[in-house]
């Protein structure tokens, strides 16, 4: 293991994990001694609209994935249109490699209740969602709780402290299905429907939960607010880059000494955090890494100087998605991997459009013969050929996730492909496993 | 079942009468005389004319008595939201989490995702199947373990990763340290899980996951972070670093004054020329701020009637437009 330098260590800026370090920052009481809903008596003496300004100002860019700036997100909403608003937050977390919503809302779910208040005060909506994944319990247990704890204090129901201001605020679990990740899969799923997603326009903003003005947000997003209440904008952007601001949670796992958490400024990159991570474990190259989850373009060894923001990824033909770097080694196999990751697609497909439900349905039948060693050359011509039908022709995102692994090492690893395929490296499946698959 | 909080629950919530009357089919009855009153509360979370958005919580609800959405099950949710059976039926077998067989008493779950997979976790999942005699999805013949092969957990800096009933039980884990955790369930023991909350059974979980609070002494307290969670906030506090220049009281620019300072100074008007008055006058602000937001509510209820043909209102309406 080798110790990051200073230089590297100045790169951090505990933000939103700091609470973390407070054991029982999940309590109110020690939330409220530690700038515990002071952002949200300071908001309520603003207007709305100068709220959604000091947003815009901060630069703030939502954290899920996409990164469309939040303050404009909530400028969307129409006001005064007579209809009510919802604040739906999006606490899905299933992208593969993503772990930083869950410590958060495990940790510190005060802060994710406060963000929410202030964020549906902004944007003027009486009701409020968060809607998390039914696998995590201990998560969703804490932010029942901490509502609880709020409506006794009188932070959420009717006339919160004294403002005039009314909000409801339900935790509601899902059931296990990656798709509601998909805003507006998780408004159907909501709605209590399949998770399938929706055409867009309407966008959520115009017509979202019941056809009413919508703010999805995910959840570093908006516990990322009360800082920047407090703090402001100019300081909010004193971390990460002029057009990725502020701090963001880099969720490291793999091949590294120390996987974890490392909030950082926007813009630090993956040597730099590999370094605080204490290095790559002994006998371990890098080999091939995901920027933002499997759904992001694989990158490899080659970009490990990239600037982990949004402009820097997508300049390196990535996306920056949900800063989830998975590590992999020379030790690990490109080939395996995306097959794991497209038996992961396939299961969650939600069947809804037929480039996504049936292409990742043939691929994964081609990646098990090629991993069986029954691989042939027309095998790789195949997989190009359904990722490209796949990716920019499907209902959403999803799709273009599945066929992103595909198509990345297919670019970066042909030669892993075939060495399946000429039999110089030994299958990792047996032929068996094709015999009735499922 | 033994006096959990679970049936502790669902007695108190029986002794509540309630105050709709729905006439249940013969297949929804037994679960409606357990389940009615808990129904009823879950459904009160969502707007007027919106319960439909209770089912996936009515769902989890259902699987509290039978571990399983059984043929009932479907019946007592189509019958307490007005929907079909087709409807709840479309939806129940779409999510992971609601299982279409008895389940054990502890559902085991191994995260086999790519990460995972790499770093042991295919091994850990085919030692159990071996171990147990069952395969995905499959219950040990004691009724004690239904064990399934998991997508991401969202702890992959903790990969690869065990769950029992969901609650992160094992971390980092091996195939020996998953077999003597389902060999101590298997035993009645009760061990305790590595990042997650006491246990209870499957059946006890779905309750919180139907959206109630868990009511268990000490249960929200438990689940300690660890290391991984906390490594980059400790690395900084032990160097000494933090975000400089951070002013909890720095200015936000106002371009109009807040609705309280509005309200406020429509009160001071209202006190200079009548004091006496001025409760009345504030509740009457207050009533008629209430009736808009009401107002409002239905309003908007009224323009989008949930669709009744199984679509989301976000579907009807866009079919509206392009008509």
């Amino acid at each position: 293991m080798t110790q990051p330098g200073r230089a590297v260590l100045q790169k951090l800026t505990p933000v939103l994990t700091k609470r973390w370090l407070s054991p029982d920052a999940w309590k109110i009481g020690v939330y409220e001694r530690l700038d515990g809903y002071a952002a949200l008596r300071k908001a309520l003496d603003v207007h709305p609209d100068d709220l959604i300004q000091l947003i815009k100002d901060s630069g703030l860019r939502g954290r899920g994935g996409a990164g469309f700036p939040t303050g404009l997100k909530w400028g969307f909403i129409p006001q005064g249109d007579g209809k009510p608003h919802y604040l739906v937050i999006n606490a899905d977390e299933g992208e593969p490699g993503t772990c930083k919503d869950l410590p958060l809302m495990t940790y510190d779910p005060h802060s994710l209740v406060e963000g929410a208040i202030i964020a549906a005060y902004a944007i003027r909506a009486n009701r409020a969602f968060i809607y998390i994944r039914g696998e995590a319990v201990h998560a969703a247990r804490r932010l029942r709780n901490a509502v609880d704890e709020a409506r006794a204090k009188g932070y959420l129901g009717q006339n919160i402290l004294g403002s005039g201001f009314d909000l409801e605020l339900v935790v509601h679990s899902g059931a296990g299905a990656y798709i509601c990740g998909e805003e507006t899969a998780l408004l159907d799923s909501l709605e209590g429907f399949r998770g399938q997603p929706r055409l867009r326009p309407p966008f959520p903003a115009i017509a979202g939960l019941y056809a009413s003005p919508t703010v999805v947000n995910n959840v570093g997003t908006i516990a990322s607010v009360p800082y920047i209440v407090l703090g402001g904008a100019d300081w909010w952007k004193s971390m990460g880059t002029e057009k990725s601001s502020g701090p963001m949670i880099y969720s490291l796992s793999g091949r590294i000494v120390n996987p974890g958490q490392y909030e950082c400024g926007l813009g630090i990159t993956l040597r730099e955090l590999i370094e605080l991570a204490g290095g790559m474990k002994p006998g371990h190259t890098l080999k091939f890494w995901t920027p933002g989850g499997s759904s992001t373009p694989l990158l490899t060894a080659d970009h490990i100087d990239t600037a982990m923001d949004f402009e820097g990824v997508a300049a390196a033909g990535s996306i920056l998605g949900t800063t989830a770097m998975q590590i992999f080694s020379d030790q690990d196999c490109p080939v395996y991997s995306t097959w794991r990751w497209l038996e992961f697609y396939h299961h969650e497909s939600c069947g809804k459009c037929t480039p996504c439900r049936e292409g990742n349905y043939w691929m994964v039948r081609t990646y098990r013969r090629i991993l069986s060693g029954e691989g042939t050359h027309s095998d790789l011509d195949t997989l190009q050929d359904t990722a490209d039908n796949i990716f920019g022709r499907s209902f959403c995102g999803l799709g273009d996730g599945a066929a992103t692994p595909v198509m990345s090492t297919l670019k970066f690893f042909r030669q892993d492909y075939l060495d399946y395929i000429e039999g110089r490296t030994a299958p990792r499946l047996s032929a068996k496993a094709l015999v009735g698959a499922h | 079942m033994t006096e959990t909080e679970l049936s502790k629950r669902l007695r108190r919530t029986a002794s509540d009468k309630p105050e709709v009357e729905v006439d249940f089919s013969p297949a929804a009855a037994l679960l409606a005389e357990r389940l009615l009153p808990a129904a009823l509360e879950i459904i009160a979370r969502y707007p007027e004319g919106r319960s439909r958005s209770a089912l996936l919580p009515l769902l989890h609800l259902v699987q509290t008595e039978q571990g399983f959405v059984s043929p009932g099950g479907v019946a007592f949710c189509a019958e307490v939201l007005g929907i079909n059976k087709a409807q709840v039926g479309a939806v129940a077998t779409f999510y992971t989490m609601y299982k279409r067989r008895p389940t054990g008493e502890y559902l085991v779950s191994v995260c086999t995702n790519t990460l995972c997979n790499t770093l042991g976790g295919q091994e850990v999942y085919d030692q159990l199947v071996e171990h147990l005699g069952v395969g995905h999805d499959e219950t040990t013949a004691d009724g004690r373990i239904t064990l399934e092969h998991a997508e991401c957990l969202a702890a992959c800096d903790y990969a690869p990763v065990v769950t029992v009933n969901y609650d992160f039980a094992v971390d980092e884990a091996t195939p020996e340290a998953a077999i003597g955790l389902v060999d101590q369930l298997r035993n009645g023991q009760q061990p305790t899980l590595s990042r997650g909350s006491r246990i209870c059974s499957l059946k006890e979980m779905q309750l919180q996951l139907a959206g109630f609070s868990d009511s268990r002494a000490g249960a929200v307290a438990d689940g300690p972070a660890g290391a991984p969670t906390l490594r980059g906030v400790n690395l900084a506090q032990e160097h000494g670093i933090a975000v400089a220049n951070f002013d909890p009281d720095t200015p936000i620019t106002r371009t109009k004054p807040s609705p309280r300072e509005e309200s406020r100074g429509k009160l001071a008007t209202v006190a200079e020329k009548a004091t006496s008055a001025l409760r009345t006058a504030a509740g009457k602000i207050e009533a008629a701020a209430g009736k808009v937001e009401a107002a409002a509510e239905a309003a908007g209820t009224a323009s989008n009637q949930p669709a009744g043909d199984g679509k989301p209102t976000g579907d009807s309406v866009r079919n509206k437009e392009q008509k």
